[in-house]
C-alpha cells in the first residue's frame, strides 16, 4: 500500500483507464451473477438484459415524453427555487433584524422532510405536474436560501464599509460588494439544489404518479417488467451523472475569475 | 438573552397567529383551521399511537443509519487509503450516488420483500453515499506532512487511522453524515408510503387516502418536529465530537 501511495502514475495506471475498469468490473459482475445462478435473474436481470430493455425503451415515444416530462418539472422546479431562495437570502442575510428574527423559522423549516408534503401535493394537484413542482421547489429551495445566507454573512466587513463611505447606493453595494462575494455560495447552493430537485422529481414521480421517469419505473415494477426497471434506473442515474457534471462545469467557467477557481487551477 | 429569545419565538409566533386567525373560519375541505389540525393533533398522536407508528420508523431509521454509517466510514477508509482502488472505483461511486434513492425503493423490495429489512437495506443503501464519498474526501485531504511525521516515530496500523487519519478526516466524514441523515428521514416515509402496515409515511398516507384532513396535516407538523429534533440532535452531538476542531477554527480565526 505504501508503494502504491508513492508509486509514479505510469505504474498506477491512468485514472481514467483504472476507472473504466472499474465500471467495466462492476458490469461483468451484473452479468455473471445472474447467468452462473447466483442471483435469481427475476430479481437481477444480466446487464446485457439491462441493456436491450433500454434500447427498447429509448425506441418507444412514451420513454422521451416521461424524459422531458421530468425534465422540465426538474428545469422549472429548479429555477423557481434558486430565484425565489437568491431573493429571499439577499434580503434576509443583508438586513440584520431580519436575519436574528428568521433564523429559527429556517431552522425549523429546513429539516421537514420535503416528502412529508407528498400527500397534501396530491391533494392540492392530484398527479398533475403541479405535484412535482411543489415538492422540487420546497425541497431545492432551502439548499439556494442556506447558501446565500451563509455567502452573505461571509461579507468583508472593510469591504462594505469602504462602499457605504463612498457612498454606494445600496443597489450597488449589493451588486458590487455582496453579488460578487456571495457568488461562489450561490453557485454551491444551485449545484446541491440541481441534484436534490432531480431526486425529488423522480420521488414525487415514483410515489404519486405524476407523469415522467418515475412513474414509468413505477409501472415498470407493477408490470415486473424487471429489466425495463432496471434500465430505467440506470437513466436516473444518467441524468444525475449528467446534472452533476454540468453544473459543476458551469460553476467553474461562471466562476473563473474568482480566486477559489483559479487556485484549484494552479494546484 | 432575552433579546434571543424573542428573536427565536417571534417570527414562528406571528406565523403560527396568522395561520390560526386566518384559518379560523376556513370552510375549505383541504385547510382545516388550525385549531382542528391541534385537536388532531392531540387526538391522534397519543402515547400509544408514537408507540405503534413512531417508534418502528425512528428504530428502522436509526439502524439503517448506524448501518450506513459503518459501512460508509469504513470503505471510505479504504479507498481513502488506496489511490488504485481510489481511482478505480470513482466513476461507479459517482454513478450510484447519483441514482436518486427512492428508485431503489422498488428494486430492493424484489430482494428483501416489504418487511422490515427492506426498509433498512433502503435507507443504508440511500444514505451511505455521501457518507463514503465525504470519508473519501477526508482522507485525501489528510496533511501529508502530519502523514509522514506520524510515519516517522512508527505510527502504524490501527493507530494510525484511529489517531491519525480519522480525526483529521473528521469534520468532511461528519458533513457527508449530515446530508445522509436528511437522506435517511426520507427514505424512511418513502420506504413506508410504498409498502408497510406501520410506520409514519404508513399513517400519513393512509389518513390522506381516506380524507382525514386534520389528520393527515397533524402527521405532517409531527414529522417536522421530527425532522428538527433530529437534526437539533445532530448538531449536539456534532459539537461534541468536533469540539476540538471548533476551538482549532476559533483560535485561528483570533490569530488571523
Amino acid at each position: 500500500m505504501t508503494s502504491a501511495r508513492r508509486g509514479d502514475p505510469a505504474r498506477l495506471g491512468h485514472p481514467a483507464l483504472l476507472g473504466v475498469a472499474g465500471l467495466a468490473g462492476l458490469l461483468l459482475v451484473i452479468q455473471l451473477l445472474p447467468t452462473l445462478g447466483l442471483v435469481d435473474d427475476r430479481y437481477l436481470p444480466p446487464t446485457s438484459a439491462i441493456f436491450s430493455a433500454l434500447a427498447d425503451e429509448a425506441g418507444t415515444s412514451q420513454f422521451w415524453i416521461s424524459l422531458k416530462d421530468t425534465l422540465v418539472a426538474w428545469g422549472w422546479g429548479l429555477l423557481i427555487a434558486v430565484a425565489a431562495g437568491v431573493l429571499a437570502g439577499f434580503v434576509i442575510g443583508s438586513v440584520p433584524l431580519l436575519r436574528a428574527l428568521t433564523a429559527s423559522t429556517v431552522e425549523f423549516l429546513r429539516p421537514i422532510p420535503s416528502v412529508a408534503l407528498i400527500p397534501l401535493a396530491v391533494l392540492l394537484y392530484g398527479t398533475e405536474i403541479g405535484s412535482t413542482l411543489l415538492l422540487v421547489c420546497y425541497a431545492a429551495f432551502w439548499q439556494v436560501l442556506v447558501q446565500v445566507l451563509y455567502g452573505v454573512a461571509d461579507v468583508d466587513p472593510v469591504a462594505y464599509e469602504t462602499a457605504r463611505s463612498y457612498r454606494f447606493s445600496s443597489f450597488a453595494r449589493v451588486r458590487y460588494v455582496l453579488w460578487p462575494t456571495a457568488l461562489p455560495y450561490v453557485f454551491t447552493g444551485v449545484r446541491l439544489a440541481a441534484s436534490v430537485a432531480l431526486i425529488l422529481a423522480i420521488t414525487a414521480e415514483l410515489v404519486i404518479g405524476s407523469p415522467g421517469l418515475g412513474k414509468d419505473i413505477a409501472v415498470a415494477q407493477a408490470s415486473e417488467a424487471v429489466p425495463t426497471m432496471y434500465a430505467l434506473i440506470v437513466v436516473t442515474g444518467i441524468l444525475g451523472v449528467l446534472i452533476n457534471l454540468l453544473a459543476r462545469t458551469g460553476e467553474r467557467r461562471l466562476l473563473a475569475w474568482h480566486q477559489s477557481v483559479r487556485g484549484e487551477v494552479i494546484a | 438573552m432575552i433579546r434571543k429569545v424573542i428573536y427565536a419565538l417571534a417570527l414562528p409566533l406571528i406565523l403560527f397567529g396568522a395561520w390560526w386567525i386566518l384559518s379560523a373560519g376556513s370552510t375549505s375541505f383541504y385547510a382545516p383551521p388550525l385549531s382542528d389540525i391541534l385537536t388532531a393533533f392531540a387526538n391522534t398522536w397519543t402515547l400509544e399511537a408514537l408507540k405503534s407508528d413512531v417508534l418502528p420508523s425512528l428504530l428502522r431509521l436509526f439502524a439503517g443509519y448506524v448501518l450506513a454509517a459503518l459501512l460508509g466510514i469504513g470503505l471510505g477508509l479504504a479507498i481513502g487509503l488506496n489511490r488504485r482502488l481510489r481511482y478505480a472505483s470513482e466513476p461507479v461511486l459517482e454513478f450510484f450516488r447519483a441514482i436518486p434513492p427512492p428508485v431503489l425503493v422498488p428494486v430492493i423490495m424484489l430482494f428483501a420483500g416489504i418487511g422490515d429489512t427492506m426498509k433498512v437495506i433502503v435507507i443504508v443503501f440511500g444514505c451511505v453515499w455521501p457518507i463514503l464519498l465525504n470519508t473519501v474526501e477526508g482522507v485525501r485531504a489528510v496533511d501529508s506532512v502530519v502523514l509522514e511525521t506520524a510515519r516517522s516515530y512508527r505510527v502504524t496500523g490501527v493507530a494510525r487511522i484511529t489517531k491519525v487519519v480519522l480525526p483529521s478526516a473528521g469534520p468532511q466524514i461528519v458533513t457527508g453524515l449530515r446530508q445522509a441523515l436528511s437522506i435517511a428521514i426520507i427514505l424512511m416515509v418513502i420506504s413506508e408510503m410504498f409498502a408497510a402496515s406501520n410506520g409514519l409515511g404508513f399513517t400519513i398516507v393512509q389518513f390522506q387516502r381516506s380524507f382525514a384532513i386534520p389528520e393527515m396535516w397533524s402527521g405532517i407538523i409531527l414529522l417536522g418536529l421530527l425532522g428538527f429534533a433530529l437534526s437539533l440532535v445532530f448538531r449536539l452531538a456534532e459539537k461534541r465530537a468536533l469540539r476540538w476542531y471548533e476551538g482549532l477554527r476559533e483560535s485561528q480565526r483570533q490569530a488571523g
